[in-house]
């Protein structure tokens, strides 16, 4: 359309068909320009792959663990004897050893190892199996698979973050340990496996990056968000209704409206301020406990969910409402019995988006204490879910990133996949409700 | 949970005073509904809100006013000599308030009887001791008046929670008993519970007042509480930021322009990033793009502002500042000597905005009519020439409100900054060097071990109150340009 324009000569006693330099120059301009808004477009969505790539390479190994599997057997009679010594589990150890040096005989691998090795390898191995044995004594004479967890250096050195040149001889793990380490990997006793203990486990201290997991916490986020949807859900409807079915026209209305939008606008640090000043200072609830991070998350999500509420309030045609008030319904008739209902896909959806919103969220939980509280066990029961002090996703993440030991970054990307599967999840029940039920006037 | 249970009263009380008060109604036009002035329903419904809501708002109202009740209380009775040099009340009333836990604790867990926590003449050490066993964190050694006051503490808390039982569930069942009372064939009931009903909403809507309201009253009261210890003038013109570590104060430096200026850099950076790629991103979809790229690329460009902002912190810490590192640091230029820097963090945010900037202006250059437009290309301009000459200009005013929100954003952005951007507070221009935030050291000055009512601590709320400020201005500057220079079409 405009190539037409642009091919007529802007000067006299020139060829039509030939551009002049005006016009050439004119036609580079328009296409560096275009040129620029292609790569700006390009340059977003390149951040945008590199974001979620190193997020999947650097969070996937936290979903695998290094283990040893070793079948092993036990006679009645060995186990006697081993409870005899003074040192039992050493005893167990020993006999750990035999059995796995017998294996490596068999598949022909050579290796001199004692029990120092094993120890910096697999932890006090004596000490699992005796336990084992103990609890289940009809196992003896029978052969048990063991899985052993590997120490986090070991995994380290399978998932390529230790290696022999940068690894230094220390009471964790020495050069040596790697020749092991290779030798079981022939033999085909160490191999990685998935580690739900991540997925299931709790936050284990600073000296054990291995064994943390990111169960507990997930718990303590589904609480602090059954916290904000009891409350943001059934309040934001309700402050909505208000405003766009029966609010007058004056300074108090007014005053909400500008204090929602500002509010909107209000950074999630000043909440968990607010949080810290009025909940815990001056209400006395339990620090880093789900139902605080619940108020505060609720205040910050109101504005969102009173904004999208609002909206589809207002998409539901002034028809509907006209109908319901001819024959005979009062104005809160009409609002709960007809527009509600049929805003109610809407509203779910925005409600969602919020609650997505309010998962992430991590500034204001930093004020209330959820961070760095090491969030050993799950919750004993429903009412202490709320009550008792626990870690959230987002808090749990940022704890292990604020870790010194590097092996922590690696939970840190893994639950960060944990907490985008959350959220994937959750847009997508938004996007399909939106699809499913939303209707077009 | 007694808490749990006496909510769950409540509950019942009103549903059974709705079958009650339905019940009654029916009765009294003789079973038929015809005769009632309102539905059945409404005279249940009026009964159980008459329950429910003096019920639920004497519970909220005593769970607010108790602690208060009970702390001036338990204060005034500890006499002002038992007060160390140097400590204050209200560390001695945490302290009283530590031990009454500790106690409650112990005998949870029959560690020690009701009847020894509770005497007054217990031996100090013994009980100390049993504590510690308890896994309570006590200070080294209870006092006498502490342990006093703790004990006072559990004693009027224990019976509070008693009274609150017994109030709560009278007045709902004063209100339900008054709702079934008024249960008569010619009772307006709907009218009532519609009243009720709207109350109910209005009240919901001055959630975003009280908000406000405790936003600006917590940020004023510790304000005010931290310029008492700390003089203003050094806090707003001070050029240096040294918090010392003692928790007794006196020898901090707490000077605020070190921290806006780092804010300022930072936020300058990311918009130096995001503006011109939100921009000719938003120009490209609106103007260039077919529907086929606008369906794809918009969304895609928008799940980077649904990205939780501690993943763009991870992002910078682990990702863009190692790579900075070795691109800027000793290896390669020379210029940077650590991950954490106003560039990392500035360059993660942008990546932040992109989508805040690029959707705002997409929206607004969408709202320019096509009229316009097609006025400049029958003019013979390109299309570039429209998007610069005409367009721009009539959006211009939007434009420039998108990008004060988006610096709005950026200035109150945490994560990224915590993680990405260092601690070290300094006045310097260069953007590889680590320079800290105004949020970032609300973050440090609260989680650390520094008591509450010292000016380390309380400093963060007159830094939160600078953020709001900030924010607050920025936000309402941005409306007042787009109000004021909006142009209006048809």
């Amino acid at each position: 359309m405009t190539d037409a324009s642009l091919n007529t000569p802007a000067h006299s006693g020139k060829q039509l068909s030939q551009a002049d330099a005006h016009t050439k120059k004119r036609n580079a301009a328009e296409k560096r320009f275009r040129a620029y808004g292609l790569s700006a477009i390009l340059i977003g969505l390149f951040f945008l792959v590199v974001l979620f790539t190193s997020i999947i390479r650097s969070g996937l190994p936290a979903f695998t663990r290094t283990v040893v599997d070793v079948e092993f057997t036990l006679t009645q009679e060995q186990f006697d004897a081993a409870e005899k010594e003074l040192f039992k589990t050493k005893a167990y150890s020993n006999l750990f050893i035999a059995e796995l040096q017998g294996k490596l005989g068999e598949k022909g691998v050579e290796v001199e190892f004692d029990e120092k090795a094993i120890e910096r390898l697999l932890g006090k191995v004596g000490s699992t199996i005796r336990e084992h044995y103990k609890e289940n004594p009809d196992t003896l004479g029978a052969p048990v698979r063991f899985e052993l967890a590997a120490s986090s250096r070991v995994d380290g050195y399978f998932k390529g973050r230790v290696t022999r040149d940068t690894l230094q001889d220390s009471r964790f793990l020495q050069l040596s340990d790697l020749d092991l380490v290779d030798a079981l990997e022939e033999a085909g006793v160490i191999k990685q496996a998935f580690n739900w203990t991540f997925i299931t486990g709790t936050d284990s201290g600073v000296d054990n990056p291995g064994g943390a997991g990111i169960g507990a916490s997930v718990v303590g986020s589904f609480f602090m968000m059954l916290v904000v949807l009891a409350l943001s859900l059934p309040i934001g409807v309700a402050a909505s209704i208000y405003l766009e079915e029966f609010a007058p026209q004056n300074k108090f209305t007014d005053l909400i409206e500008v204090n929602i939008s500002n509010l909107a606008a209000v950074p999630s640090i000043v909440f968990g301020i607010l949080g810290l000043a009025v909940f815990i200072q001056f209400m006395h609830l339990p620090q880093s406990a789900p139902l605080v991070g619940g108020l505060v998350l609720t205040l910050m999500t109101l504005p969102t969910i009173i904004i999208s509420t609002r909206a589809s309030l207002k998409s539901v045609p002034p028809s509907i409402r006209e109908a319901a008030l001819g024959v005979g319904a009062s104005k809160m008739q009409t609002v709960f019995h007809h527009v509600l209902p049929l805003a109610m896909p809407g509203i779910l959806t925005g409600t969602i988006i919020g609650l997505a919103q309010a998962l992430g969220e991590t500034a204001p939980l930093l004020l209330i204490g959820m961070v760095g509280f090491v969030a050993r066990g799950y919750p004993e029961g429903f009412a202490q879910g709320f009550t008792e002090a626990n870690s959230a996703m987002p808090a749990q993440i940022y704890t292990w990133a604020a870790r010194a030991d590097v092996s922590f970054y690696e939970k840190a990307w893994g639950g960060i996949i944990i907490l985008l599967a959350f959220l994937l999840t959750m847009n997508i029940i938004a996007i399909i409700l939106r699809r499913r039920f939303e209707r077009r006037w | 949970m007694p808490l749990l249970w006496l909510f769950l009263i409540v509950l019942a009380i009103a549903a059974a005073g709705f079958v009650l008060g339905r019940g009654r109604a029916l009765a009294s036009a003789g079973g038929d509904a015809r005769a009632l002035h309102s539905l059945p329903g409404y005279y249940g419904w009026n009964v159980a809100l008459k329950a429910m809501v003096p019920g639920f708002g004497l519970l909220i109202v005593w769970l607010l006013a108790q602690p208060l009740y009970v702390g001036s209380t338990v204060s005034s009775m500890i006499p002002d000599s038992a007060i160390k040099d140097g400590a204050s009340r209200s560390l001695l009333m945490a302290e009283v308030r530590r031990t009454a836990d500790g106690l409650d604790a112990a005998v949870a867990q029959d560690l020690i009887t009701a009847r020894d926590a509770a005497d007054p003449d217990a031996d100090i050490a013994a009980l100390t001791d049993k504590l510690k066993e308890a896994g309570q964190i006590v200070t080294a050694e209870i006092t006498q008046p502490v342990l006093t006051a703790a004990q006072r503490y559990r004693d009027l808390n224990a019976k509070g929670a008693f009274a609150m039982l017994i109030a709560v569930v009278a007045v709902a069942l004063a209100g339900a008993f008054y709702g079934v009372n008024e249960a008569r064939a010619e009772f307006r009931a709907r009218n009532v519970v519609e009243n009720g009903v709207r109350a109910l909403l209005i009240a919901a809507a001055s959630v975003a007042i009280l908000t406000t309201l405790g936003i600006v009253l917590s940020l004023v009261f510790n304000t005010v509480e931290f310029f008492r210890l700390y003089p203003a003038s050094n806090f707003f013109f001070g050029t240096s930021w040294a918090p010392s570590f003692s928790g007794r104060g006196g020898a901090s430096d707490l000077g605020v322009l070190p921290l806006l200026w780092g804010t300022f850099y930072i936020s300058i950076v990311a918009l130096a990033v995001a503006v011109p790629i939100g921009l000719f991103a938003a120009i490209y979809l609106s103007e260039y793009a077919g529907p086929k790229v606008r369906a794809v690329a918009k969304p895609l460009l928008e799940v980077l502002a649904g990205i939780p902002t501690i993943v763009y912190g991870l992002f910078a810490l682990l990702t863009v500042g190692p790579l900075l590192v070795s691109v800027f640091g000793d290896e390669g230029l020379g210029w940077m000597q650590a991950g954490t820097a106003v560039m990392t963090a500035g360059l993660v945010m942008g990546i932040m905005l992109i989508p805040f900037v690029s959707s705002l202006s997409d929206d607004i250059i969408n709202a320019v009519p096509q009229a316009m437009r097609d006025g400049s290309y029958g003019l013979g301009a390109t299309q570039s020439e429209t998007i610069r000459q005409v367009v721009l200009p009539a959006a211009l005013p939007g434009i420039v409100g998108a990008i004060l929100l988006a610096a709005s954003r950026a200035i109150g952005e945490t994560m990224i900054v915590v993680l990405g951007a260092g601690a070290a507070a300094r006045l310097s221009l260069n953007p590889f060097e680590a320079m800290t935030t105004v949020t970032a050291k609300i973050v440090s000055q609260l989680t650390g071990d520094a008591d509450f009512a010292s000016p380390e601590a309380l400093v963060a709320f007159a830094l939160g109150m600078t953020l709001f400020v900030l924010t607050l201005g920025l936000n309402v500057f941005a409306l007042y340009i787009v109000r004021k220079y909006r142009e209006q079409y048809e």
